[in-house]
């Protein structure tokens, strides 16, 4: 008897010491698979990481820019040829002579041709604006010896931040005036205003964001025009109105699949309605914005219908109740409710449309525009696509600058965020 | 006069004539508000509806064709040589004569016929911007005077509003058919013409693509062939490697959030992570033009291998990234809604969490999850920005992910940027693209939406 209940004791412990070891195997696997999710998880957020630092590192130094200081002589007859100091005359004068005359003056040993080319290479061809809009502005700088900070070249910029990493084209010469100016503490850089100011050029120290900010600006204000309106009054009748019948399926499928068809299509149906149907004005904010705004309504009415949703029902039985129609309870007692959840959504669909490229090339706003457009119907650029078009130039300088727009426009971005979480909580009512 | 002059004076109009039916349904019952059927102001809405809603619509309508029915009419007054002109040079033509008309430079030299022409788009133009707000005033007096004089305190003022409402709702919710019905018909439309030089079973099956049309008829290569399998299989390699990166990662990731994550990680982990849906495709694609694309080469030189610049893998890399947080929420919102029984019931059994969530939480949560996967493979191939900007235009046939490849959207672009004519084959390609591009979206978004109901359905 006690033989053989000895046995099974032993094959207890067998059982034991495998089970002991199965869970050994069973916790590493354990451990392995929160491993694993840990580790996607932080190959998803360095990946951010390394993104936003890149593009912090690359695209600060845009917003500072070299300018070189020089003696000039404000030459009135150069700079008013009419000699009357009116605004016509000081418009026509020579800035760029008087500007060549100094780095002359500043470096007599250029004497050949080419040798002076270089040396007028350095500053930019925007300097004499500048210089122009000073002397318009204050005309009594006429005759004056006056020391002026003029905009250098994008190539100086680049050699003066970066130093030889910048991968700079300027010749030995070049870098021995430039080193000579340095020394003497004549090359400093500034707070780039140019950037803010200016529209896009083709010369990287003239370029800006104004005419993309512009442009993003009045495609946005028509896509809030059109889309806010539209998208409320669309997810009212869907959620508060409609008869659950075939047509009103068929809307709501029809607004998930918009809400995923891939966004160039929004482009073509631009393209070929707006465009070549309508004959709307080719790369016009307005255009863009209809096409925003057919992009941005799937996610109005879907956050929409979810706001309202949430109304409590004893709102609406209580407002049919007392004898309001169904309209009055929809805009007297829901609609008011809804609203913050609505508005949420609305500029989430706001921040996406401000972030969209692709439709946007489709209707010809890619196009090189120099002018700030002053309304809807002018031939605009928005931001993105100014991002496009810098990334696409093979200046150095163009992709600091790029980088530094993509920075404003996830400036925007957070912000338009933000104010969509402030106003979610701001609201949130709890029953 | 200005648009929006024209409107803020429409929009002051209608709130003239809302004041003016108030005013009248009152002055008919002496002011004793409780004589009327609907209150004094539906009476008000009614008359600006009236009053205001005609012209608007006109407003828009006219000013939606008024640019097509003047070209059309100008074109009509053409000599005959001219109106028998390609579509492309016709509208060329047009372009000169709006050029000329608003004292810009043509490019051409204008002849007596053009110039004519240019008269005629003058005085179109002029009548147009005479006749509108002629229009737009008779009509919307029209609109004032029938509904002032049918105003009377029985007037069932309030369900009449209610009932243009209600049809302006409705209208509101049914552009989004307008808008698909724009879109298969705008892409339909110039497909089939595409089609009608290319014939279908070539664009289909065809293994080569070089749209690019020669300017002379006897240049070499004048024809262009228009075989999209090159494009399909790019598209379909560069969405692979996405999908490879993004499902792994994202669901990984979920199943951590969802059954590992402490509540305070999960909120602030979760939407760290759906800023990486937030962030606008075009900086992703400046990120692997100018970072990933040259690490990935350097990487594969290192290695011995040849890397082109334009890689699929950089493309597909970064879009995988893109991609996380469509599979990521959707895969964690379904894993969350497995019932806590079923968890509950595996461990007791003395499973461990890891299989409790392999063995019985995912094959449960498999179909939302498949879903989820289906929506990120549509947005992968429709994805545009990042591809046209990493990687590259040349079409070819390879399996290799090192070597660049192009895909629909890359040539979409690239076929419409840029001077283009609006009836060469060239140009109507890329609405044959796109409604390859339109239809293959379309069949995995109704699928996944499809697998995600019916997964949803099983445990309500």
């Amino acid at each position: 008897m006690s033989k053989k209940k000895n046995k099974p004791l032993v094959k207890r412990r067998a059982i034991r010491e495998a089970v002991l070891q199965g869970l050994a195997r069973r916790r590493r696997r354990d451990r392995l698979l929160r491993l694993a999710g840990i580790g996607a998880i932080v190959l998803g957020l360095s990946f951010l990481a390394v993104m936003l630092v890149s593009l912090v590192s690359l695209g600060q130094s845009a917003f500072w820019q070299t300018h070189i200081r020089l003696e000039l002589r404000l030459d009135p007859e150069r700079l008013d040829p009419q000699g009357n100091g009116s605004l016509d005359s000081l418009s026509a004068g020579d800035y760029a002579g008087v500007i060549k005359q100094a780095l002359r003056a500043r470096f007599p040993e250029a004497r050949k041709r080419r040798e002076k080319r270089e040396l007028y290479r350095l500053v930019s061809s925007g300097a004499a604006w500048a210089l122009r809009d000073q002397v318009v502005a204050d005309p009594e700088l006429l005759g004056q010896w006056r020391a002026f900070w003029l905009l250098a070249d994008d190539e100086v910029d680049q050699w003066f931040k970066h130093g030889e990493a910048g991968g700079v084209r300027l010749s030995e010469r070049q870098r021995h005036w430039l080193e000579s100016l340095r020394a003497e503490g004549a090359i400093d850089t500034f707070f780039n205003w140019t950037f803010f100011r200016n529209g896009d050029s083709r010369e990287p120290e003239l370029a800006g964001i104004r005419g993309a900010l512009a442009g993003s600006f009045y495609a946005l204000l028509v896509t809030l025009a059109l889309s806010l309106p539209l998208g409320v009054a669309a997810a009212i009748y869907l959620e508060e109105l409609a008869p659950r019948n075939r047509w009103t399926d068929f809307i709501e499928v029809n607004i998930n699949n918009l809400a995923a068809v891939p966004s160039i299509v929004f482009g073509l149906l631009g393209l070929a309605v707006f465009l070549n149907f309508l004959d709307l004005p080719r790369s016009a904010s307005l255009v863009g914005g209809l096409v925003l705004t057919l992009m941005t309504l799937p996610t109005i009415i879907i956050t929409g219908r979810a706001a309202l949703k949430a109304v409590l029902p004893s709102i609406r039985e209580a407002a049919l109740g007392i004898g309001a129609s169904r309209m009055q309870t929809v805009f007297h007692h829901v609609l008011p409710q809804a609203l913050p959840g609505m508005l949420t959504g609305t500029i989430i669909g706001m921040a996406q449309a401000l972030g969209e490229t692709a439709p946007l090339l489709m209707i010809g706003m890619v196009a090189f525009i120099v002018d700030v457009p002053q309304g809807i119907t002018d031939p605009a650029t928005v931001l993105p696509v100014q991002i496009y078009l810098w990334a696409d130039s093979p200046e150095r300088a163009f992709m600091e600058r790029t980088a530094a727009a993509i920075l404003v426009l996830l400036l925007f971005l957070v912000l338009m965020n933000l104010v969509a979480i402030l106003l979610r909580r701001r609201f949130e009512k709890r029953w | 006069m200005s648009l929006s002059m024209l409107f803020l004076l429409l929009v002051a109009y209608a709130l003239a004539a809302y004041w003016l039916g108030r005013r009248v349904v009152l002055g008919r019952v002496d002011g004793d508000a409780r004589r009327l059927h609907s209150l004094p102001r539906y009476h008000g809405y009614r008359v600006a509806l009236l009053a205001g809603l005609p012209p608007l619509v006109l407003l828009v309508l006219w000013l939606a064709f008024d640019q097509a029915v003047i070209g059309h009419l100008v074109m009509q007054s053409l000599p005959e040589s001219m109106r028998t002109l390609s579509e492309a040079e016709r509208s060329l033509l047009l372009n000169d004569i709006r050029n000329l008309a608003t004292g810009n430079i043509a490019s051409g030299v204008p002849d007596p016929a053009l110039t004519a022409a240019v008269e005629r788009y003058r005085s179109l133009s002029g009548w147009s911007n005479m006749a509108l707000p002629v229009l737009l005033l008779l009509v919307g007096l029209g609109g004032l005077g029938w509904g002032l004089l049918r105003v009377h305190p029985g007037l069932r003022a309030r369900t009449s509003v209610e009932r243009v409402v209600h049809v302006l709702l409705l209208a509101s919710a049914s552009i989004a058919i307008l808008t698909t019905l724009g879109i298969v018909l705008s892409v339909l439309f110039e497909a089939l013409r595409f089609f009608e030089t290319v014939p279908l079973g070539d664009f289909l099956f065809g293994l080569e693509w070089s749209p690019q049309i020669a300017i002379r008829v006897d240049q070499v290569g004048a024809s262009g062939a228009f075989g999209m399998v090159p494009l399909f299989a790019g598209t379909l390699m560069i969405a692979g490697i996405a999908l490879a990166v993004a499902v792994p990662v994202g669901l990984f990731s979920a199943i951590w959030l969802a059954e590992f994550a402490g509540a305070r990680a999960r909120a602030w982990i979760k939407p760290l992570l759906e800023i990486l849906a937030g962030i606008p495709t075009v900086v992703y694609g400046f990120f692997a033009a100018l970072v990933v694309a040259p690490l990935v080469r350097g990487l594969g030189e290192s290695l011995g291998l040849a890397v082109s610049s334009e890689s699929a893998l950089a493309a597909g890399l970064v879009m995988g990234v893109m991609i996380i947080p469509f599979v990521s929420p959707l895969s964690d919102d379904v894993i969350t809604a497995v019932p806590q029984s079923l968890r509950d019931g595996s461990l007791a059994l003395g499973a461990t969490p890891a299989e409790t969530v392999l063995r019985v939480v995912v094959p449960a949560a498999l179909p939302g999850i498949v879903g989820g996967v289906l929506l990120a493979a549509s947005r992968a191939i429709g994805e545009t920005m990042i591809v046209v900007m990493a990687a590259g235009v040349g079409a070819r046939l390879t399996a290799n992910p090192l070597d660049s490849v192009t895909t629909i959207t890359v040539q979409i672009v690239t076929l419409l940027v840029g001077d283009q004519e609006f009836d060469s084959p060239k140009t109507l390609a890329a609405f044959a693209l796109g409604l390859v591009l339109f239809l293959a979206t379309l069949l995995l978004n109704v699928l996944a939406l499809y697998v995600v109901r019916r997964y949803r359905e099983a445990y309500e």
